[in-house]
């Protein structure tokens, strides 16, 4: 369903993508992994319109998202999660949810969907963003980009700094997510949490397309890890 | 006059001052909050407003107070759009980049004011206030009989003061209802947050900020068409209403909207009282000296939060 075509982007002058391409299918989980800085932020990024691209082009589903203005991009249904959660943080959970609602014009049905997929926050709608724990800021990013009913979902290392149950718990919400038919681009720093839920895992190395692999592959082949992450 | 009747005079025109102060203040306040921009035409739009106001009772003629509520639609409506079309003709175009904006609307400021000259001419022209009915004021006294109300000569304002200030105190109500009640606010908060973010939840950023930049510079033609009758309107009259708003906004907490409403309520009573008393030079350089005094000891503003 999403096709990033032979990407070039980056800052200014200084390009991090180079000719990057990928394909993420309906229902599959993809893990992108990479090293600090090799560009997997600014692949986001770039999918998300947030960056102009150099070159090459990101469709979905025959739309060309890289054509479209970046406000654009989230209502052909684009869900992401970026990485530091980003979380309008003087505004309440419940604001937040409904920034989320607002973009795709979804209503209570989802908004009580999604609550009840993080029963944590309907218990904290009246906080403010910014005091909530770690976990729970983590749990209102995924649920924020819930709320657009995403085909593709784009999350950026949404374990960071998560415990292990909290870390089970955004699992189980991705595996549901990918059940349902929707696309999961996820960038994931820890191998063991790659191994639980991918379906097939790509590597970046300084903004180019490495290997794309199943990752029953890589539970064989710890070679391979080694040489794109040197661990 | 005694001394305290004298007090309450002069607190009354300082609360006429404040209270268009705080419109025009919060303008520029909601302008730097959302869109990180400081306008520095945002005292030529409040000149704007005061000009169409004239141009508009002029061009109508008849009772005063048909002129007067044309205007006050008009002003706000006419100004906020042409705000709008210079952000996205000129603030846009150079992608909100803070310095570049500074210069931008320095230029504006002149485009505007030279426009102005042009169009207008360099007199001062008076608006009639809609209404002026004279009000005289009591005092309470310690008489041989104990209290007694007393009805000191010179002691009086005008009925048009006292809708000034109720007329801005219900707009500001309204401003904080738009923020914190509406979708409309709850986009202007997410957008003012983390731009990226607004963008990545279908907010058309570039649009908010069209809408926030004519918001604030109608909020400084409306604050014009207040003052207007009492004033006069005049191609140079922005000056004064930027520098106090300045003040203001820097006393108040860069974008914190209740902090600006105080603090204009702070500098416009006391630029008031100060002016009344000793004299207008004094009241400005008391206030500058207080906008030091904050950016040395309490930089983000006496009742900002430390969190920005
Ligand atoms: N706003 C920016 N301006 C200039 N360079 C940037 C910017 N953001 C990122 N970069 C550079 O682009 C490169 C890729 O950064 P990116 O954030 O995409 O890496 P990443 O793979 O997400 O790393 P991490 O695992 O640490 O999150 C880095 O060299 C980084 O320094
Ligand atoms: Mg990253």
């Amino acid at each position: 369903m999403l096709r990033i075509e032979a990407v070039d982007a980056g800052y200014g002058r200084a390009q991090v993508l180079r000719r990057f391409s990928l394909e993420v299918a309906a229902g599959e989980v993809l893990c992108l992994l990479g090293r600090n800085g090799a560009g997997k932020t600014t692949l986001m990024r770039a999918i998300m319109g947030h960056l102009p691209l150099m070159g090459g082009a990101i469709r979905l589903e025959g739309v060309e998202l890289s054509a479209l203005p970046p406000h654009e991009v989230p209502r052909q249904g684009v869900g992401y999660v970026p990485q530091g959660r980003r979380l309008f943080g003087d505004l309440t959970v419940a604001q937040n949810l409904a920034i989320g609602l607002m973009a795709r014009g979804q209503g209570e049905e989802t908004r009580e969907w999604v609550l009840g997929l993080f029963p944590r926050l309907r218990e904290r709608l009246g906080q403010r963003a910014r005091t909530l724990s770690g976990g729970e800021q983590q749990m209102l990013a995924t649920a924020r980009a819930l709320c657009l009913r995403p085909r593709l979902l784009l999350m950026d290392e949404p374990t960071e700094g998560l415990q292990p149950s909290m870390i089970e718990a955004i699992r189980q919400v991705v595996a549901r997510m990918r059940d349902e038919g929707v696309g999961i681009l996820l960038v994931e720093q820890r191998i063991d949490a790659v191994l639980a839920i991918a379906d097939r895992v790509a590597f970046i190395e300084n903004g180019r397309g490495g290997e794309v692999v199943p990752a029953e592959q890589l539970r064989r082949d710890h070679a391979l890890v080694e040489r794109y992450l040197g661990v | 006059m005694e001394f305290g009747p004298y007090l309450m005079l002069a607190t009354l025109e300082g609360a006429v001052s404040a209270a268009v102060l705080a419109l025009t203040a919060v303008g520029l306040s909601l302008v730097f909050g959302v869109m990180r921009v400081v306008n520095v035409a945002h005292g030529e739009f409040f000149m704007l407003g005061a000009v169409v106001a004239w141009t508009v009772a002029h061009w109508l003629g008849g009772h005063p107070a048909l002129g007067f509520a044309l205007a006050l639609v008009v002003a706000p409506v006419a100004v906020g759009g042409l705000a709008a079309v210079a952000d996205w003709l000129v603030l846009k175009r150079i992608g909100y980049d803070p310095e570049r904006t500074i210069v931008a609307t320095i230029g504006l400021l002149y485009i505007i004011q030279q426009g102005a000259l042009m169009g207008f001419g360099p007199e001062a022209r008076p608006v009639e206030p809609p209404f002026n009915t004279r009000l005289a004021l009591p005092w309470i006294e310690w008489g041989e009989e104990g209290l007694r109300l007393v009805w000191p000569w010179g002691l009086a304002t005008t009925s048009y003061k006292l809708f000034v200030i109720l007329a801005a105190a219900a707009v500001l109500l309204g401003v904080w209802a738009l923020m914190a009640r509406s979708r409309a606010g709850l986009v202007m908060q997410a957008t003012r947050e983390d731009r990226e973010m607004a963008l990545a939840f279908a907010i058309p950023v570039g649009r908010v900020y069209a809408g926030v930049f004519g918001l604030g510079a109608g909020l400084a033609a409306l604050a014009a068409v207040l003052i207007v009758p009492i004033q006069q309107a005049h191609y140079l009259m922005g000056g004064d209403p930027l520098l106090l708003s300045f003040i203001v906004v820097i006393i108040g907490g860069l974008g914190s909207l209740p902090g600006t409403v105080l603090a204009a309520v702070l500098i416009g009573l006391t630029d008031g009282i100060v002016s009344v008393f000793f004299s207008p030079t004094l009241a400005k350089i008391l206030a500058t000296l207080l906008v030091a005094m904050v950016l040395v000891f309490r930089p983000q503003g006496l009742f900002g939060s430390t969190a920005r």
